[in-house]
């Protein structure tokens, strides 16, 4: 049919562009910092390391060591972390019917950022690397199930109730936050504060892996679910005569947003709005269909929060801005004309 | 020979309470392919708890609703949606989808089978039937209220089940449009398809329908043919109102005496 001929044809442009914009990012970021390192270096050492010896690579060890120690496992975080929130709003928005629904905004991050808290102030190691991770998990998955049982009626969700689910568990998650903070040592209380501000600093490679393993099969089974999601639109009842087991797949993606949530807040700490802005503009640019919704949405979340933490860190000299600070700084306006234009559309707060 | 032929779909003795209330009581009847059956009656009658009972999704709490001898509790979900077609009250789409792409949903229930070569075609003959062709590009959520109606029974054509259902089709519709909708659920009789309708207008209910069930209070009151069930006395007690039955085209045609 002509009309998914131009769908078709717009997603090639955009994932074509999305690509284009990732490359760009990725090796502008590996450039730029204190140490200045020239394209052709970044190029080089990246073609060396996958075995293709070239006369690009860097000769100096400090220009190496620090694409590899600290540049790349910063990049690959923003990848996989931007990934996994922006894929987790598009699974959010489609099982909540709500296109504002986002982890960030309905409380899932602070969920995640308050099981993390309790993480490191018991100083809970008993599952190594992980053990953050998994607190946070358990924490955003709470944080999920209360909202979606809270809001939910009829199988939709309407925006005000919504977002006041949200503003109770954002209360109660920071007043949990800040008892974490009152009891923690000072050490702790450093690492407490990070998290909520959000930041990629000394992302290491072995966080880096636990990201991008949960985000990749994550990502994966929402694309497979991306059907179901679509029919899910067409209101819960007609999805089930259309065969979807509605039951099943809201707790499925219930645990799935926990899990793409909690493994990015464990270890960048609280980035809002990545999960509303992503889906919503690429919504706007190929339509709402959820497959390819979701895969451009990993790949514009990864771009968008590439070129964040290249901001981030470059727009004070010196200085490293929270990148946390950043998004919401952006994705705070753009939800308030999204719930202006919303509101509009549907003639009131419905 | 209609491939549909061993769908019967029997409810016996079934009956629902809900909270406590009984809301539907003792009904048995057959939904029979190649025919339409209309359901009538009052508001809060049972109609709508009717049809989910007999389309499966509404498990009852007397009796049992068996299609081919099988009971529909025991369906997995995916089965009964190549079995059974519902078109639902609820119109709206919580994002927004092309008509195209809302139509084509209706198809999911056949992915990854023989079936799903027929995608296209059945999209493409149900937008034609319910006279959408025109809006193919447009975005759902831009649409009327009527235009969503027929987009919606479009998705439901598309599904191309041997059984559907349909919970007032007409309600948002227009004069003409009522008439197609109507019309459309004789060409799927005619398929050798059963279908089944929740109607409000008597009269159009007469003029299409196969066989009528007059639901009221939870029980059928009556179910035949159009001229066997709406009798002036019948309708007058089941209705609370004096209505006059005259006779266009062999079926009857009600109109409430009105004083002058």
């Amino acid at each position: 049919m002509a009309a998914a001929g131009a769908v078709r044809t717009r997603a090639v442009v955009l994932s074509t562009s999305l690509g284009v914009l990732l490359v760009v990012g990725v090796v502008a970021s590996a450039m730029l910092g204190q140490l200045a390192v020239s394209p052709a270096e970044v190029v080089g050492s990246v073609l060396r390391a996958v075995g293709i010896p070239n006369s690009w690579a860097p000769t100096d060890p400090i220009v190496e060591s620090t694409l590899w120690v600290v540049r790349f496992p910063r990049i690959a975080m923003a990848l996989t972390v931007g990934a996994a929130l922006a894929v987790a709003g598009a699974v959010m928005q489609a099982i909540f019917g709500n296109p504002l629904a986002e982890p960030g905004v309905v409380g899932v991050s602070s969920g995640s950022a308050l099981g993390a808290a309790i993480a490191i102030v018991l100083g809970v190691t008993a599952f190594g690397t992980g053990s953050l991770a998994i607190f946070a998990f358990l924490g955003g998955l709470g944080a999920t199930l209360l909202v979606y049982f809270v809001s939910r009626a009829n199988g939709r969700t309407e925006v005000v109730t919504l977002l006041l689910t949200g503003i109770a568990i954002n209360a109660f998650a920071g007043a949990g936050l800040a008892f974490m903070l009152f009891v923690a040592d000072s050490g702790s209380r450093e690492q407490i504060v990070f998290w909520q501000l959000g930041s990629l600093n000394g992302s290491r490679w072995s966080e880096v892996v636990i990201v991008a393993v949960v985000g990749v099969i994550g990502t994966a089974i929402a694309v497979l679910l991306g059907k179901r999601y679509d029919l899910l639109a067409l209101g819960e009842r007609n999805a089930r005569h259309l065969g979807v087991d509605v039951e099943h797949l809201r707790v499925g993606s219930i645990v799935l947003v926990a899990l793409l949530t909690g493994v990015a807040v464990a270890f960048v700490g609280i980035i809002a709005f990545v999960g509303l802005v992503v889906p919503h503009v690429i919504r706007m640019a190929i339509g709402p269909s959820h497959r390819p919704l979701i895969v451009a949405s990993a790949f514009g979340g990864g771009a968008l929060l590439v070129f964040a933490d290249l901001l981030a860190r470059s727009v004070v000299p010196g200085a490293d801005l929270p990148i946390g600070l950043l998004t919401s700084l952006v994705g705070g306006p753009f939800f308030f004309f999204l719930l202006f234009r919303q509101r509009r559309q549907s003639g009131g707060w419905a | 020979m209609s491939p549909y032929s061993s769908r019967v779909i029997t409810a016996a003795e079934v009956g629902v309470d809900l909270d406590g209330v009984t809301v539907l009581d003792g009904v048995s009847l057959d939904v029979i392919p190649g025919e339409v059956l209309c359901l009538v009656g009052p508001n809060g009658a049972g109609k709508s708890t009717l049809l989910a009972v007999l389309s499966g999704e509404r498990r009852p709490t007397r009796g049992t609703v068996a299609i081919g001898g099988r009971e529909l509790g025991g369906i997995r979900h995916t089965e009964l949606a190549r079995l059974r077609s519902v078109l639902t009250q609820e119109n709206s789409v919580s994002f927004p989808f092309r008509v195209s792409e809302v139509v084509a949903m209706g198809r999911a229930p056949w992915a990854r089978t023989l079936e799903g070569r027929d995608d296209v075609r059945a999209v493409t003959e149900a937008m034609d039937a319910t006279d959408i062709r025109h809006l193919a590009t447009r975005r759902y959520t831009a649409l009327s209220g009527g235009e969503r109606a027929r987009v919606s029974l479009a998705r439901v054509l598309a599904q191309r089940a041997g059984t559907v259902f349909l919970d007032e089709p007409t309600a948002s519709l227009d004069l003409r449009h009522q008439e197609d909708v109507m019309r459309i659920a004789r060409g799927l009789a005619a398929e050798g398809r059963a279908v089944v309708v929740v109607v409000h207008d008597l009269s159009l209910a007469s003029a299409y329908a196969d066989r009528l069930a007059l639901v009221a209070g939870g029980r059928l009151e009556a179910i035949g043919s159009p001229a066997e069930v709406l009798t002036e006395e019948r309708i007058e007690r089941v209705y609370g109102l004096p209505v006059e039955l005259h006779l266009v085209g062999g079926r009857p045609v009600v109109v409430p005496t009105r004083g002058t």
